[in-house]
């Protein structure tokens, strides 16, 4: 039990909290498009949160050093993939979910 | 602290679980595209907890940056495919 296991505890807990939280919305929101905010936000953060505690955990080595770009790389990929399906679903004629339309899909 | 990694990677596997439900019964392609990729997300997190837990990180990190640049190359894919397409 030492000072960095310590300091890496409540990261990799509040990035479990996100992915609970990110999990629970994708399964109870009523449309696609509140699904993908759900997961397209809280995953985004979740993993930011884990590899930051995973790195310091590890201490200041090459393979932290890989963990954080493995951060960086996913802080920018993640966004751009919730952006490109969004836009797909929004071009194949996908009706956002509006509370006068009761149907979930 | 191993017991610490390895009870958080049981619980990531849980959630893994829950999003598999949309994967399959999820309605539609789209939101089964969502479901894989979230659930892309919580393996890569796995995978390093399985490096930290076997000792191992310096190969296990290698195999999640892989992984996560396959996530995201399939994810970007289906949603060229369904956009040239035109519809779901």
């Amino acid at each position: 039990m030492d000072i960095q296991f310590m300091a890496a505890i409540p990261f990799l807990l509040g990035g479990f909290f996100f992915f609970l939280a990110a999990t629970v919305g994708l399964l109870r929101f009523p449309d696609f498009f509140c699904r993908l905010h759900a997961t397209g936000k809280g995953d985004t953060l979740a993993v930011l949160l884990s590899l930051i505690g995973l790195s310091i955990y590890e201490g200041l080595s090459l393979t932290s050093l890989k963990i954080l770009f493995i951060a960086v790389f996913m802080f920018l990929a993640q966004p751009t993939s919730t952006h490109a399906i969004s836009r797909a679903a929004l071009r194949c004629g996908l009706e956002p979910w509006t509370k006068a339309s009761k149907e979930r899909r | 602290m191993t017991n610490f990694f390895l009870y958080l990677g049981l619980g990531l596997f849980s959630l893994v679980l829950l999003c598999l439900y949309r994967g399959i019964f999820g309605p539609g392609v789209l939101n089964r595209i969502a479901a894989i990729s979230a659930i892309g997300t919580k393996t890569l997190v796995i995978l390093l907890l399985m490096g930290f837990i076997y000792r191992r990180v310096d190969m296990f990190v290698d195999i999640s940056m892989v992984y996560a640049l396959l996530n995201f190359i399939g994810t970007i894919t289906a949603a060229k495919y369904l956009e040239i397409k035109g519809e779901v």
